[in-house]
Parts: C-alpha cells; structure tokens; sequence
C-alpha cells in the first residue's frame, strides 16, 4: 500500500485512535495499555503484515517520553510508525514487544540504558551501553553531569 | 527428591558448564566487543554480547551541535562506510529542506559510496579468511583496498573519515583524471579478482568451514531485523537501493544479491557478488559522467523546520536510518542512527549456540561486525 492507502486503511481499521503523518511515513498514536494488541494485529493482518521492527527508539519531549517504532513490512514495503506516549515520568513503564520481534532485545535495553524507560516482559533487562553504577539516563533532556564541558 | 545413583552411568555423564569472556581485546572481534560464552566443553551454550567500550555518546552530542558538524561525527561510527553515513545525513537534510543536486553531484556521490562499499567488502574478505586461519588473503585485501583509498585520498583529502558528501552535493569537485583514474583501477581489480576466487573460494578447507555452518532462517532474520549481506543471504530482500532509490540508483542495472543457504557460505558469496554489482555500477556512470556543478548552493546556518524525518540508505553493512527529530532552530532535537551493525549483532547468538567455538570467531565474520557502528 501506498502511504496515503496505508493511511486511509488506518482511519477504516482503527477508529478510536489517532492516524496522522510525518514527511515520510504514516503514524498511529497508540495507547499505552494497547501496545501489545495492536502491534499484533498490525504484524498479522493480511493487509498491513509489518513483520519488519527495523527501528525502535524514544524521544523525550519534557515531561512526556515518546516510545517509536518503526515497522516495514518484507511483503509489500510499505512503511508505517507508532507512537506511545508515556507521561509518568518518575517511573515510565511500557510493555515489551520482544514476543513479537527479537531485535527488540537490542533496541530495548538500549532505549532503557539511555531513557530509563522500563519495558515488562522484557527477558533481560540491563545497561547495555553504560555501567551498572552510572548515574542518570543521558538522552534525557534534564541530564546533569559535571564532566560534561561546552568549548 | 528421588535418590540420585551415587555413580552415573557413561551416558549420563555431564560436563560444568564455564564462561569464557571473549574480549574485549580480541583480535577476531574486530573492535572493543566482549562476549560473553558460555561453553560446555567446546559446545557453546549461551552468548551475550557486552557493548559501550567504545560508546562515544555521538546521539547525545548531536543534540548540542549544528546540523552540519552532526555530519562529521557520522564518520565515526562505520568507519569502513564513511562516505554512505555521510551521504545519509546529507540526504536527510536535502530531503527536509527541498534542495536539488545536480546530476553531477549525484554521479560524484554514488561513485564514492560504491568505491567505499568495495574497499568494505576487500576488508572484509581479508580478515574473515584470516578469522577462519588462512592469513595471506589479509594482505590481498590490504593491498586492493589500498588503490581505491589512493583515490579517496587524492579526491577528498583523507583515506578514512573522509567527510566528502555535505548537503547540497560535495565538499570539493573531483580531479580532472578522476574517470580515468578511476577505469585504471576497476580494470586492476578485476585482474585481481580470479586470485580471490582461486585462494579461498575455491578452497576445500574454507568450503568446509563455511559450508552448512551458522544456519540464520528467513524467519529468525527477520525477526531480528537483520540487514544487508546477513539478511540477503537467509532470502530476505532488503536491498534499500532497489525498495527504497536514492540520488538517482533508479536509473542504473544492477541486481540486488539474494541467497537463500543462510550459512556462512552463502554470506560469503553474497558479499564476493555485491563487489561485482558495485563495479558494475561504478562503470554505468564513468561512461557518461555528468559535467556541471558540483554543489548546489545551500545557507550558512541550516535550519529544519519542525517535524520528523527519516532517512536510510544501503551501507557495506546494510540498512542504515537517520531518524531526525527537529524543532526549528539550527540544532536537532533528537537524532537517533539505525546502524545496521547493532542489529545484525542479534544474530551472532542463533547462529552459534550449538557449534563450536571456533565457529563462533567464523559467524562473527561473516556477519561483519563493526564495533564503532554498534556502540556509536
């Protein structure tokens, strides 16, 4: 499908939530709770068949975390991204989707290592890129570290 | 609890499972990389993989510098595909901003990626015979990889991070004997092409250490979001230039390389056969390489207007993505690199568990890992 087909396909399937643009893909705000079955739906509908998670990353737009991923799919090559957004920032939790593609494994723990956002059901955790003891989430906009030197 | 047999019998037998660390100063992961295996013997059961010995924050410095310096530290993450992240950035910009190159410009670019993407594959090809145990490929490799670093130096200034391709076509134009410099040296390489193919191809002993060795399915390459060779070799057509056309690729022959043994073999043909694609490209446009400008003319303090934008483009590697998240000023907001190598690193544990360890250092290879490009 084409983008404007892909849209339009989502406004029909999925009344009840957002579908806007961006420059390139169509994107669909997803509700926290319903990560999960919809993702499945979109990577099993005969239609859209996004089997593809060739990018999951977050955004943080102070005070809200934004969860992306961004799906294509190896039949039919159209593209399409999704977008969570997490508000409680002491403590922002989402599900994994690793059931549903392995690369997110990678992609999650490193979106935790840099964001601090937790995924449940994530099969192992932990700080792929930084140590175990470093303080803070660096990608986030309120990060503070001393060493941290403007020329 | 049952009473356990105060001697188990010989097929009961168990051997203590161990963790080798791999690294993080290891000559076949090719970079800071250490991994975690566990063995049971020489079988290996587990594989983890431990990142960030060269993690240089360049998404979080990113955020604090202008579009156009964001550019130059691209360079250093595939230090082996500098000229294609540039291109990435570039383009990504271009597209943001509406800005046209000109068709010599384009030619110029594509020229430089498929060089690069050559020089990539001879790297390659020499350490992954020497990660198997034949060394002299190394040096082979070495030496053909040299002539086309000698042009990169000539027209660009620098052998390495060459920062070449800015937004709005190129930073400097080309040398007058550019073209035929650039002939000279296809014609060279490709005389040098049967003694790949007699050296390690055609040999028994590689044959047998590759063959049927690091099974990655379609399914399992997909779901790990495999790109490039790894993902092309287990059947899987990710080819952005064919999906996904950039800077005029559209208009040019070339196949995309599909294989569908998802061994180690069938990685290695891909990559021997995308070298002949590339050659194939770069001669397509010497025949009729475009005169003109060089650089479109673009502002001094470039500035995206509020959005997202996304842009991938087909490293030696696979499919790398700029993800931009832009706000209006002259600094991104958010830029997040999809490197091909973080994902592909997924596959090294379906592909070894199993084995022996020895395969585990031959899967690496194949897989072509860059450790730069994983830990950005």
């Amino acid at each position: 499908m084409s983008k404007e087909e892909l849209k339009q396909y989502l406004e029909v399937t999925y009344p009840d939530l957002e579908v806007k643009e961006t420059v390139n893909f169509p994107l669909l705000l997803v509700n926290k709770e319903d990560v999960i079955p919809v993702l499945t739906k979109l990577k099993d509908a005969s239609e859209t068949r996004f089997n593809f998670l060739f990018c999951e990353t977050a955004v943080d737009r102070n005070p809200n975390f934004e969860v992306i991923y961004h799906l294509t799919s190896t039949y039919y090559h159209h593209d399409l991204e999704v977008k969570v957004i997490l508000e409680d920032r002491e403590n922002p939790v989402i599900d994994s989707v690793y059931g549903l593609w392995e690369a997110a494994d990678l992609y999650e723990d490193e979106i935790y290592d840099m964001f601090g956002i937790r995924f449940k059901g994530h099969p192992n955790l932990r700080r792929i890129m930084l140590t175990d003891e470093w303080n803070g989430f660096p990608l986030r906009k309120d990060y503070q570290d001393d060493k941290i030197i403007s020329l | 609890m049952e009473n356990q047999p105060t001697t188990p019998s010989p097929t009961e037998l168990r051997t203590e499972e161990f963790v080798v660390n791999i690294g993080p100063q290891h000559p076949a992961t090719h970079g800071v990389l250490r991994i975690e295996a566990t063995l049971d013997g020489e079988t290996v059961k587990d594989i983890l993989p431990h990142l960030g010995y060269i993690h240089r924050g360049i998404e979080k410095m990113t955020e604090s510098m202008p579009y156009k310096q964001s550019i130059y530290l691209t360079s250093r993450m595939d230090y082996l595909s500098a000229h294609i992240n540039n291109h990435a950035c570039s383009l990504a910009i271009e597209n943001a901003l509406g800005i046209e190159v000109s068709a010599r410009a384009k030619a110029i670019r594509i020229i430089m990626d498929e060089l690069q993407r050559l020089t990539s594959h001879e790297l390659w090809w020499g350490s992954c015979a020497m990660d198997i145990g034949a060394v002299t490929p190394f040096f082979l490799g070495f030496r053909d990889r040299e002539r086309i670093l000698e042009i990169f130096e000539a027209n660009t200034g620098n052998r390495l991070t060459m920062n070449y391709i800015i937004p709005g076509g190129v930073m400097r134009d080309v040398l007058p004997s550019f073209v035929t410099d650039v002939k000279e040296l296809l014609k060279k390489i490709k005389g040098y092409r049967h003694e790949y193919d007699q050296l390690i191809t055609g040999n028994f002993i590689f044959q047998h250490r590759t063959q049927g060795v690091g099974y990655l399915s379609k399914e399992q390459a997909i779901s790990l979001a495999c790109s490039g060779p790894v993902a092309r070799a287990s059947g899987v057509s990710c080819d952005v230039r064919k999906h996904y056309p950039y800077d005029g690729y559209e208009k040019l022959d070339f196949n995309e390389v599909i294989d569908y043994g998802c061994d180690n073999w069938a990685r290695y043909l891909v990559h021997m056969e995308e070298m002949n694609q590339s050659i194939h490209i770069i001669e397509q446009l010497l025949d009729n390489f475009p005169t003109g400008e060089y650089r479109t003319k673009i502002k001094g303090i470039i500035k995206l207007p509020e959005g997202e934008y996304y842009q991938r483009v087909e490293t030696a590697r696979g499919e790398l993505g700029v993800y931009i998240v832009a706000d209006g000023s002259n600094k991104p907001y958010r830029m997040k690199f999809r490197t091909p190598s973080f994902s592909n690193l997924g596959a090294v544990k379906p592909t070894t568990v199993g084995l022996k360890i020895a395969d585990l250092m031959a899967n690496m290879s194949t897989i072509d890992l860059v450790v730069p490009d994983i830990d950005r």
